[in-house]
Formats: structure tokens, sequence, C-alpha cells
């Protein structure tokens, strides 16, 4: 059962089925087809890790491999093609249903047998992604949960057993290039995404392939920077993807068929996306990219049931609207501020917390002067609408590249600033953003509670009004070129940090280095590279240097820091279990101490990482999974 | 000593005459307009590595000379810049990961704003080559640790195409300062080989100490050559002391050691080993 064009000899399957199921089989499997839940499955009072597993082999010749494991004591759904049977079973109802089947000559390829633990393979509501803490076997969003923290409340890996920890499974993705991608896994299912749009499902405990999907990418694609792709939301009975050729599309979650497909910009003209979505009730939420294509940036929001587009927030306002006048001209037609990472929710105060990319053309400030709003900015969002309720921008009239599009986590802590004892403890928002500084803001109100540089900074020795730094005269790039730290590549990038609220603190990848940033005018182009000039590695200044960084969000102080051997593009991931993940560049895969940063134990992947570390547990045990080169893995214990 | 190319580093090197291509399907030959175009696109894609105005940065060739070792014609230099060079930091278009991928048009442009700055007169011949392979293999003491066509030490780089890759400025500055380039680390999307000839110092858990420099090196392990050219494969964790530094293995070749008529004489021995 893999995606369209599965075969002929699955087609064989359905002999004997009517032949409106076979139609409905060629055209592909629209929303509904497969008889999905109207209402949720009970999640609540069901221990996962007390449930008695019953195997339940179930072979076709046209379905090799796959053993569906069937939990006794729950439900069982088996759709087939005209009438689901389905309902409370117990194990015995199992293997009544199985004797059915056989008597029925019809096995499993066709048989969708989903019985599960507590929420097993039940629809993924946007109730059980506000309570995703009932479910830590579960990682169904980007980072875990709404709140961006990349925390799992996993603990049976931890910080005494970690030594022993052992890799369960590789899977290949069998793509080149740099795999960003961050797994879901929602009830023994994994699912993520690969280079070239290819997405796909694995069971969770074997890394054996459910379905895939590889997207037919037109040739003249414009992504800025690798064919990448950061992985999938989920919602319903669908995961969700953003292309390289700029549509969002929807596939079955069961099937990986495709569902809906939406075009949402024209590629030719340098939009695309790679961010992982995020699912808010019943909205697909995503951001785009093309800061290096001079786009117009925007965020989306699309009805995850039919694909309609509900909302776009353009990221640069219009003529006449506010904001306008920050952009010299008609410089806001090609200003960029793209939105190409996964932001956050707050479901209290329904916000949509989602960082913007830098202004455009990115090393040229000339003809573009003002603060060019809301480039490098934190917007929350109303959900339901896509209206703005505040901004912060980080980085004003940005010229060195430095995209604020780094998760904004929601965190509670308190703050030393006397002047915010009111928000102490309460509704924080933090932000490690690419110029080099660790910014808190009240969520309530956007307003700044401190800025601390968290790594080699030369760009700002002063504060506005507000405390927030800006660039000194010197900093701008010149034709020739100019030093500047951090360099264009950021203190931080993309890559996932996490909160541990354990330790309460705060951990990100960091890197130090210095650019040369030259600028030269540039005409735009649609379609063409815009990025007013380029920079280069700094050869006076120190060698690069890179480190995972452990900072108290209360203080902007640096707890503790581990230097890699050179800088590393991967997320964090902090656990119950009082570890910290992180990846590096030469293709380790590395557990740390919270408290202290010691390396507890360390894998060699064999590839460099790119990607974001997650936590699950399948059958009562818990996995860290982790992508690197073309392959994901998953670590256990033995 | 050098930057660290690995053998065989060899991005665009010149070798023909003609100023223009002979087998010319550019359509914007000599056109000034395409040439500025490509200049736009030439910083944004070239010159990380080739320098602004191509005039050769830290890890690409000086593309302003007339010859070019891997392309003659444009059609040529269009290949390898769609296609990269093999076994070099020289990627294919659009898989660097930093930077956007070029459309032919715009490829087209940048050949075309190279062309526009192609020196035409080649620099006069500077120093005595056969008198700087005596110096190399001989009182200069170079092939004790360096490597050309086969012959030589192996505890530095293989300097047999270093002068298709270098500027010779570039190479003098890496002889009167060793150490000066080794401080600049690979950025990641050149890093195709980690060897950076860092010089290091271990001591072992048996208490022996091993100097050399690192052949590759993670958080948890280090590979190293020592000067007598043994690989030792090492777990960091179970060292008494590792100790590494940016400060070369190579001695500093001052003007009291090596004239600079010696130097121009070994420099156009490389040269000529790399124009083969």
């Amino acid at each position: 059962m893999t995606g369209p064009g599965a075969g002929k000899a699955e087609m064989g399957v359905y002999r004997g089925y009517p032949e409106a199921s076979r139609r409905r089989w060629r055209r592909g499997w629209k929303s509904g087809a497969l008889a999905p839940r109207k209402a949720p499955l009970p999640c609540a009072g069901l221990n996962p890790q007390g449930l008695k597993a019953v195997t339940l082999p179930i072979r076709d010749a046209a379905l090799k491999g796959p053993l569906f494991h069937v939990a006794a004591n729950v439900v069982v759904t088996a759709n087939i093609a005209h009438g689901a049977v389905r309902g409370a079973t117990t194990g015995q109802d199992v293997a009544k249903i199985r004797g059915f089947l056989k008597a029925k000559g019809i096995l499993a390829a066709w048989l969708m047998v989903a019985a599960f633990a507590s929420c097993a393979q039940a629809q993924v509501t946007f109730e059980r992604l506000v309570n995703s803490a009932k479910e830590p076997q579960n990682w169904m969003t980007y980072s875990g949960d709404y709140s961006g923290k990349r925390f799992s409340t996993l603990d049976q890996i931890n910080a005494k057993n970690a030594h022993t920890m052992v890799a369960k499974w590789v899977y290949q993705t069998a793509a080149t290039g740099k795999l960003e991608t961050s797994p879901l896994v929602v009830d023994g299912i994994l699912y993520a995404t690969a280079q070239d749009n290819r997405a796909f499902a694995l069971d969770a405990r074997t890394g054996r392939p459910i379905w895939m999907y590889q997207r037919q990418l037109p040739s003249d694609i414009r992504p800025c920077c690798g064919r990448v792709n950061r992985g999938l939301a989920i919602l319903g009975d669908k995961v969700f993807l953003g292309t390289l050729d700029a549509h969002v599309v929807a596939l079955d979650s069961k099937t990986g068929n495709v569902v809906w497909d939406v075009v949402a910009a024209d590629y030719r003209t340098g939009h695309s996306f790679t961010v992982a979505p995020l699912a808010v009730k019943n909205l697909i939420v995503i951001g785009i990219s093309g800061g290096e294509y001079g786009v117009r940036g925007f965020i989306d929001a699309y009805d995850a049931e039919t694909g309609q587009r509900k909302w776009r927030f353009y990221t640069v306002p219009a003529r006449g609207e506010p904001g306008n006048d920050s952009w010299e001209g008609d410089s806001w037609k090609t200003g960029g501020a793209p939105a190409w990472n996964t932001g956050t929710y707050d479901p209290i105060t329904n916000q949509i917390f989602w960082p913007t990319g830098n202004p455009a053309p990115s090393n040229r400030g000339a003809g573009r002067a003002g603060d060019n709003l809301y480039s490098n900015s934190l917007l929350a969002l109303n959900a339901d609408t896509g209206k703005m309720n505040w901004y912060f921008q980080f980085t004003k009239h940005d010229q060195h590249d430095w995209d604020a599009t780094q998760v904004p986590v929601m965190i509670d802590v308190k703050t030393p600033d006397a002047k915010t004892s009111d928000a102490a403890g309460k509704h924080l928002i933090a932000q490690a953003d690419r110029n080099g500084f660790f910014y808190v803001l009240d969520r309530s109100t956007g307003k700044l509670l401190s800025a601390t540089a968290y790594g080699k900074t030369t760009w700002s020795d002063t504060r506005d009004g507000e405390g927030r730094p800006i660039a000194n005269q010197n900093a701008s790039p010149t034709l020739e070129g100019h030093t500047v730290c951090p360099g264009a590549l950021g203190t931080t990038n993309f890559m996932a940090p996490t909160y541990d609220p354990q330790t309460g603190l705060f951990y990100v990848t960091a890197r130090d280095q210095c650019d040369i940033f030259s600028t030269a005018p540039q005409p735009y182009e649609a379609g063409h590279a815009f990025y007013g000039s380029a920079y280069f590695p700094s050869e006076e200044a120190e060698p690069y240097r890179g480190f995972l960084k452990a900072i108290d969000p209360a203080t902007g102080q640096i707890k503790w820091k581990f230097e890699h051997t050179s800088p590393t593009w991967s997320g964090v991931l902090s656990t119950a279990g009082g570890l910290v993940f992180s990846g590096d560049a030469e293709g380790n895969f590395i557990a740390f101490e919270a408290a202290s940063g010691k390396p507890l134990w360390h894998f060699q992947m064999g590839g460099a990482v790119y990607a974001a570390p997650m936590a699950f547990a399948v059958d009562g045990k818990e996995y860290v999974a982790m992508a690197a080169g073309s392959a994901i893995y998953a670590f256990g214990l033995p | 000593m050098l930057r660290p190319w690995r053998v065989g580093l060899v991005a665009f090197v010149l070798i023909g005459i003609s100023a223009h291509a002979t087998d010319d399907r550019n359509p914007f030959v000599g056109d000034a307009k395409a040439a500025k175009a490509g200049e736009y696109q030439f910083r944004i894609n070239c010159a990380l590595c080739h320098g602004l105005g191509a005039r050769g940065g830290g890890r690409g060739p000086d593309l302003t000379r007339a010859q070019k070792k891997h392309t003659h014609s444009d059609a040529e230099m269009f290949q390898v810049i769609s296609n990269g060079i093999p076994g070099t930091a020289m990627p294919a278009n659009g898989t660097n990961g930093q930077g956007v991928g070029m459309t032919d048009e715009e490829i087209w442009q940048i050949i075309t704003y190279i062309r526009s700055q192609e020196v035409k007169a080649p620099a006069k011949p500077v120093g005595n080559a056969e008198h700087g392979k005596n110096l190399f293999y001989g009182d200069a003491n170079c092939s004790l640790c360096h490597m050309v066509e086969g012959k030589g030490g192996r505890v530095g780089p293989d300097l047999t195409g270093v002068a298709g890759s270098r500027t010779r400025a570039a190479i003098i500055d890496s002889v009167r300062n060793p150490s000066r380039r080794l401080a600049w680390g690979l950025t990641e999307a050149t890093k195709e080989f980690p060897q950076e000839y860092e010089s290091v110092t271990v001591v072992l858990a048996e208490g022996k100490e091993v100097k050399g420099v690192t052949l590759n090196e993670d958080s948890f392990s280090v590979q190293i050559m020592d000067t007598s050219e043994q690989i030792h494969l090492l777990e960091k964790d179970k060292l008494r002391s590792f100790q590494k530094t940016r400060q070369s293995t190579m001695p500093v070749y001052g003007a009291d050691l090596l004239s600079d008529k010696d130097l121009d004489d070994i420099v156009a021995y490389l040269t000529s080993v790399g124009a083969k």
C-alpha cells in the first residue's frame, strides 16, 4: 500500500469487490473514502504500557512483511470495501474477525486493521494536540507540543542508563543532500520527510515502511538552500506537506495517497515550502520560503479537510496598511520576510506565534530604507483570522541575512527585571535569535523583557528605548566587504532548540563565526537570486566554533556549554530522563546530562546532522529518533 | 604549510590563450550588460571561494588568469559550473547548500563576466623551475613533508596541483606564514574532506607522546599521522592528554632560511607541475 501508482500487482487484491470500490481506488482515495471515524477514540485512562499485545500476522501475496500488532481489549477497525467491521472488541473478537476474513478469502493488504492501545490510530484531533502532554508516547507536532519546547516527559531512558543505548533500527531514505526532517509519531507509526518532498510512514518499532510518497517536482524549482523539508503536520486522518514547488498537499495518513493538493504561490518566482506545517483547530498553518528571491512573504492557513485557504497574512504590509511606511518606495513588493520555520501556538489566547526572515535583498539596505516591517520579527496572529495582535522585530533593517526564523518557545520563568515583575513567571516566549541575542518577551503583549548575547556578536553596542540591540553604524556591508559577527549563518539558524522545565534551561546549538559582508547594487528580476551581494568567511577572524549551550532564560546566563569539533546544524531534544540529545557535523548522536552538559553516550551515524531529534514510545518502550546523512535512526535501551 | 587542500583539489585552472571561447554557444559573448548581470550572480554564487572580482579566494583559484586548467571554451566552463569538478571542492550548480542554484541564462552571464575580467597578457614567468625542483627535493627540505607527483612526504598536503588552485601570492604567503591560513577553518559547504592539518600532541595511555597532524577528528576520536608517517587511531577518553593547535607543524620559512629568489624558483617549479 504505497502511494499513487502502487502497481498492478496490488490491484489484484481487490478482485471480488464491487466495481465502485475499484473505481475509487483508481482515482485515488478522497477524504472519507476509508470511512474515517467521526469521533475520536477515548484516550484517557488507558495505560499504553499495560496493554497486552497480541500479534496478528496477516500476510498476502501483495503485501510482504508487515505484521499488524493488534492489542487486546481495544478497538479494532477493519475497513472492508463495503462496510467496516468496527467496534469495541476483545481479543476473542480479534480472532473472530480474523476468522471472518479468512472465510471471506480476504487478507491484509486491503484490510485496514487498526487495533490499538489507547488512541491507537484514532484520528488526531485538535483536542489531542492541545492535550499532547497526556500522550507522552506520541510526538504529534514539529516541536512535540504547541509550546515549542521539544521536551519529552518520557524518562525510561535516563541519565543512569543512557550509556547503554543502542541503535534499534535505521531507515535509509535514499535521498541525497541535507536531511532536515523532524519525525512525528502517532500510535506506533512514524511519519517523516526527506529531500525532494519524499514523505513516508514507518512502523515505529521496526523502521519498516508502510507507505511512501514522492512528489514529481518541476525541473526548474528554486529552493535557496538545498532541496530540503523539515517535516509534516498531522490532523484527522491526514498528514500535511509543504512542497518545493509551493504547494500544500494533504496525504492520507494510512496510505500516503493524495487527498488534496493546492497551489500557494508560483514557484517560478522563487516561492517554495521547506517548513513543517502546524495544525491548529481545523487549519493547517504554513509559511513561505523565498527570501533569497525577493518574494513578498506570507503565512497561510488552509482548511484541513478541503484545502481551501482560510486566511493569508502578508509579512510585508501593502501600501496603505500599517507598517508599509517602513519600506522605501516600492521596495515592499520584493521585501522578502519569508516565514520558513514552524511557529508555536497558545490555546489559551488562541494566538499563533510565527517568526519571519530577512528583508530582501538580504545584503543591501540601500533602496529599502526603514525598519522593513515585519521582517526578522516574531508575529502573534489570531489563529482563526490571521489578524496580527502584536509583533516584535529582532533586527531592524537587517543587512546580514539574519532571519529570525527560530522556533519561539513558550516558557514560564521568573525574570529578575523589576520593571517586568508583573509578568514574572507568566506567559513568556523565548527566542535564541540568529543575530546572536537571546530574547525573552511577554507573550501577551510582545513586550521585550530581556535580550542577552549568547554568542560572539560585534554588530550592536547599543540598545533602543525598549532594550532592543541596535546595529552599529559600521556594521553595514560595504562594496569590498566588512567583517561582522555573527556571520551570515548566524549564531544559530533553523535548528530546533529545546526548553527543559525540569532544569529550567533553554538549550540551543550555537556557532561563533564572523563573515565579511559585502554589498553591491542589484536590480530585482523575478525568479532570480536577489541578495544584493554576498558574504565570505573572514580570514582574519578566529576559526569557526560550534557549541551546544544551556541558557538560563531568567538571566540570559550560559549555565554550561559543550564545544563540538566543528559547528553543527543539529536541533536539540530534552527529556524528563534528565537528558539532552543533539547531533554533530561529524555524524555523532550524543546524549548529554541535562544539568551539566556531560556527554553520557554517543553513536556514530555516518553522516552530518541537519535534523532535530524527538522521542516516542511504542509498547511501553522509549525511543529517540534522529536523522543523519540520508537515514533516520531510532535508538533505545538494549 | 599550505591551506589544507586535498590532493587534486584543483578547480578551474588556466590553459587557453584566447580570451574568448572557441566553442561558443554563449549567447552573451562580449555583452557588457550580461557581464554586469553575471557579476551579481558571481558575487552570490562564486565569490565565496573565488573571491570578489574573481581574483581568487582562500579556496578557489584566480579566474582572471587567461588559461584555465579544466576549461578552454565557454561551453566547457558551462559544464564545469553546472556539474562541478568531481574530486575537488568545486560543487555542481545548486548543491553547495548555500546560495541558490543558477539558471542556464545566469550561468552564461557569469561566464561572460569571467571572460570580461580575464587578464589578457599572461604574467611574465618568474623563477627557475629546474632550480626550484632541486630545492624542493633538496636543501629546502619541502619534500620531507610534501609530495609532488607521487614523490615526497605525507605529513603535509600534496602540492601537485597547488599552483592551479592558489594564486602565487597565496603560495608565497603560505611558505612565509604557514600558520596563517591554517587558522582559518573550512565551512561545511566545502568541507568535503575534513583534513585541516592541525598540529596535535597526544600522550597515550601508556605514557608515550605522539606528535603529528590530524587526519580527522570528532568529539570522541582522533586519527593522527605522526611525523614518521605512522597512523594512530585513538579514542580521546583513553588518552592521558590531547593538545591541538592551529600553529602549523611546518617551520616558518623566513628570508634567512629561504631567499625570495629561491622561493620564486620553488613556486615556478610548482607552477610548472600544475600547468601540465
